[in-house]
């Protein structure tokens, strides 16, 4: 549905986006992550045709969003970051000027804006006027918009940003919903959503892409994962780590706490030692009251990190 | 898709944003006072003793404009800009060009109805006595299209800035210009030391030159050709604005 091919976003000398390539199938839903002022929402701009690229290409549904925009913009659907929304008008005239310009008129707009307004729960500031609306009704109110033409493609730019909990439960279900049906592309920097969302992730930094995978294929990444925690009692931690370095498939071990007789260490594979780590080093403390030995899963927050700060990474770890 | 009925759906937003603020009601209440005090007190209406509009109503058009055009078309653009829903607009299944011309449209309608608001002061002239009304008439058409031509400046200004009132002072100082280029007081000084030719050219710059003609019932193509070019460039500049903008 979106294909983006070597996509270039120059503003004076900064390359703000730095040759990006990738593409969303129908049915898929992408999360764009990276710290700020990676690029995220310069490349959701150039997707839209609010931006023009300066180097490569975007198409969307086959239409070149350059050569064809009218085309490619109708098969869009963009919330922008912050969610800007016309403050004069209520948002019930905001939502029917959005669908009047996305060309649906008469009953197909009723029943458009009927629909948007029910998925997402505006019917109590239907006729509020939108300046007055909280930050979360707000942000609906635009979600709405891009949502109202039901279309092939969503581009969210931080659609949960500024939302409560309960609301940020919605939206996702709502973007996971759809996203069985449309391509999706959103960002965010909430690690926790990639695993609630998306089918796919794409870290971004500095305007190249540094990961793309699916949220397990990237956990994998993890120097976490395959590693292993044990808590034992009444051994000397020195006893343990030099016991744990005699498992021919442990890297690293480093203690996590020593504290009233039970000691708490954390033993990391050699590469290609996955999954057989725990059960070496349960053996290797068989003799040991265990308390707790458990494996641990890569943990995307130590991956995001790890790729886009390696140097201060490293620097904490030593 | 017909590219007016975009035109016309941006129109009517915009339209319905003067209505729903104060901006519209402050507008036309001030320039409604501004014409009837200035007619009837400073412009002398009833000391002239004739059945006219020309001096003592018209004459003071481009002076009203200067103050309230940009007031009108400061928001266009800058307010876009400033809330951030030039990204919505702009990334609708429109063109810019149908965003521009719609968004002119409305201003430019409204200065039609704030026009038409002024119809008292007709009635008052036919009643006290019998005047020229297709002179009235062409008058009305000249004013309405150098309002025209000021709220297309403002247009440019407003895309400009994201501070309405920076595109507010801009456009009032382009637009002072363009009356003082034709202001008989600035042409006299212009007169003693420029050759007769580049006053002309000056002169030929200005909205007072080109206002003269249908102030006197005359619709001369070439002052009309004036506002709209005015317009047109302007609008013309407003979408490179825009465009410069995007592309960084």
């Amino acid at each position: 549905m979106i294909k983006v091919q070597n996509l270039v976003k120059v503003f004076g000398t900064k390359r703000a986006v730095d040759d990006i390539s990738f593409s969303i199938d129908r049915g898929e839903v992408l999360g764009f992550l990276g710290p700020n002022g990676a690029g995220k929402s310069t490349t959701m701009r150039m997707i839209t045709g609010f931006l023009p690229p300066s180097g490569g290409s975007v198409s969307v549904g086959g239409f070149d969003i350059v050569e064809q925009p009218i085309q490619a913009k109708r098969l869009i659907g963009y919330l922008p970051e912050n969610a800007p929304a016309y403050t004069d008008m209520t948002v019930h005239g905001f939502l029917n000027f959005a669908a009047e310009i996305r060309g649906l008129r008469g009953d197909a707009r009723k029943k458009a804006v009927s629909r948007v307004v029910e998925m997402c729960f505006l019917e109590s500031v239907l006729r509020q006027s939108v300046e007055t609306l909280s930050k979360g009704y707000r942000h609906r109110t635009c979600f709405a918009q891009s949502i109202i033409h039901d279309p092939d493609v969503l581009v969210l730019d931080e659609p949960t940003d500024g939302l409560d909990p309960n609301q940020k439960h919605e939206v996702r279900q709502l973007i996971r919903r759809m996203g069985e049906k449309k391509g999706i592309i959103f960002s965010t920097h909430i690690l926790e959503e990639v695993d609630a969302v998306c089918s796919r992730a794409i870290i971004i930094d500095r305007g190249k892409i540094v990961a793309n995978g699916t949220p397990q294929e990237l956990r994998q990444k993890s120097e976490w994962a395959g590693a292993v925690t044990l808590r034992v009692k009444g051994v000397a931690s020195s006893a343990v780590t030099a016991k744990l370095y005699q498992v021919p498939t442990v890297k690293r071990v480093t203690v996590v706490d020593e504290k009233d007789g039970h000691v708490t260490v954390r033993a990391f594979p050699k590469a290609g030692a996955n999954g057989a780590l725990a059960q070496a080093i349960g053996e290797a403390a068989h003799e040991w009251q265990i308390e707790q030995l458990q494996a641990e899963e890569g943990r995307l927050d130590e991956v995001f990190r790890s790729i886009t700060m390696p140097d201060t990474v490293k620097e904490a770890t030593k | 898709m017909n590219p007016w009925r975009n035109i016309w759906t941006i129109t009517k937003r915009e339209l319905g944003a003067y209505f729903t603020s104060p901006i519209a009601y402050v507008f036309i209440v001030i320039f409604l006072l501004l014409c009837g005090f200035f007619t009837f007190f400073v412009g002398g209406f009833f000391e002239r003793q004739e059945a006219s509009l020309v001096r003592p109503f018209f004459d003071w058009h481009p002076w009203f404009y200067l103050f309230l055009v940009p007031a009108v078309g400061m928001r266009l653009w800058a307010e876009e800009r400033r809330v951030g829903t030039i990204e919505l607009l702009l990334t609708m299944p429109i063109t810019a060009w149908q965003a521009i011309v719609g968004k002119f449209l409305a201003s430019w309608l409204f200065l039609a109805l704030a026009l038409v608001l002024t119809f008292p002061v007709v009635l008052t002239v036919n009643y006290l006595g019998h005047p020229d009304n297709g002179v009235i008439l062409t008058a009305y058409v000249g004013s309405w299209l150098m309002a025209g031509a000021y709220l297309a400046i403002s247009c440019v200004t407003s895309a400009l800035t994201r501070s309405q009132v920076v595109s507010f002072i801009i456009s009032l100082v382009v637009c002072l210009f363009l009356i003082l280029a034709g202001f008989p007081p600035v042409i006299n000084v212009l007169e003693q030391f420029a050759a007769p030719r580049l006053v002309d050219l000056v002169t030929s710059f200005s909205v007072m030159t080109h206002f003269e003609g249908f102030q006197k019932g005359v619709l001369d193509s070439r002052d009309i050709l004036f506002f709209l070019s005015v317009i047109g460039f302007s609008l013309f500049t407003t979408s490179v604005i825009l465009r410069t903008h995007r592309s960084g």
